[in-house]
């Protein structure tokens, strides 16, 4: 009897959460190694855009015929959890991260770039003359681009 | 990082040489240039002292609350003055490679 059939798994409430959280991870992971989806997260907002897509027709097939799919319940979770992990990513990418130190004092166009000597990745002592010195491509060096970078990866 | 990697060839047709600086000691550089091959120069300022001095010292800043550099870029001529400056305001967005070949014009 078509009573006793149990409502069938919603798999488009899943979908959405997995995506949502495909969404978070592979900005990090993933999508920041190209300038062209880190500097504006668009490839991850798509993926957040499409998960919210599947977790509200989930939602509403539950609804609208829950003798057929589940998720009256744990979709609207699901849903609420896919929120709180865009929430995060919106917060960690578009506010956390512009908490920045002015550098008010940082060298502006037109001063001498102060001297340092550093150590390079094989041990030795490099200057900041040695690098507006030492020739690149066997000619002398028309310019030094210094690129300072947070570390620890 | 990576997009500096891609466009160095550009970059040294140029005459322009690259030099990468952070707190990370020489070995957490050497190992990040052999595991993503990049070629250019990478300087290791453990104390901040360099960072410090070109007032990039983001305090409390990395993983485990290490005072480390904010992100920024500096193309000097070769008489060491500062001919191009970027000063990030979120450090996900940093200069792309195009921007820094356009920046090498500053140069000329």
């Amino acid at each position: 009897m078509a009573t006793d059939a149990k409502p069938g798994w919603n798999w488009l409430l899943w979908a959405g959460f997995v995506l949502s959280v495909i969404a978070f991870l592979s900005y990090f992971a993933f999508f920041v190694e190209f300038p062209s989806t880190r500097n504006f997260p668009w490839a991850n907002l798509l993926l957040f855009a499409i998960a919210a897509g599947l977790l509200a027709a989930g939602i509403r097939r539950a609804f609208r015929r829950p003798q057929s799919y589940r998720g009256k319940i744990f979709g609207p979770i699901l849903a609420g959890l896919s929120t709180l992990i865009l929430g995060f990513f919106v917060f960690a990418i578009f506010v956390a991260a512009r908490h920045l130190p002015s550098s008010a004092a940082a060298p502006r166009v037109g001063a001498r770039a102060p001297d340092f000597t550093l150590t390079d990745s094989d041990n030795r002592p490099v200057s900041l003359a040695n690098l507006l010195t030492g020739p690149v491509g066997g000619a002398a060096p028309k310019g030094v681009m210094l690129v300072f970078y947070r570390g620890y990866w | 990082m990576r997009g500096i990697q891609h466009h160095l060839t550009d970059l040294e047709a140029r005459g322009i040489r690259v030099a990468a600086i952070s707190v990370d000691p020489p070995e957490a550089s050497r190992n990040l240039r052999a595991k993503r091959g990049y070629t250019y120069t990478f300087l290791s300022d453990p104390d901040a002292a360099v960072i410090t001095r070109y007032d990039l010292l983001h305090l409390k800043a990395g993983p485990s609350e290490q005072d480390v550099a904010r992100p920024a870029e500096f193309l000097l001529d070769p008489g060491g003055t500062v001919r191009w400056v970027n000063l990030t305001e979120s450090y996900w967005i940093r200069a792309t490679p195009e921007q820094l070949l356009q920046a090498t014009n500053a140069l000329h």
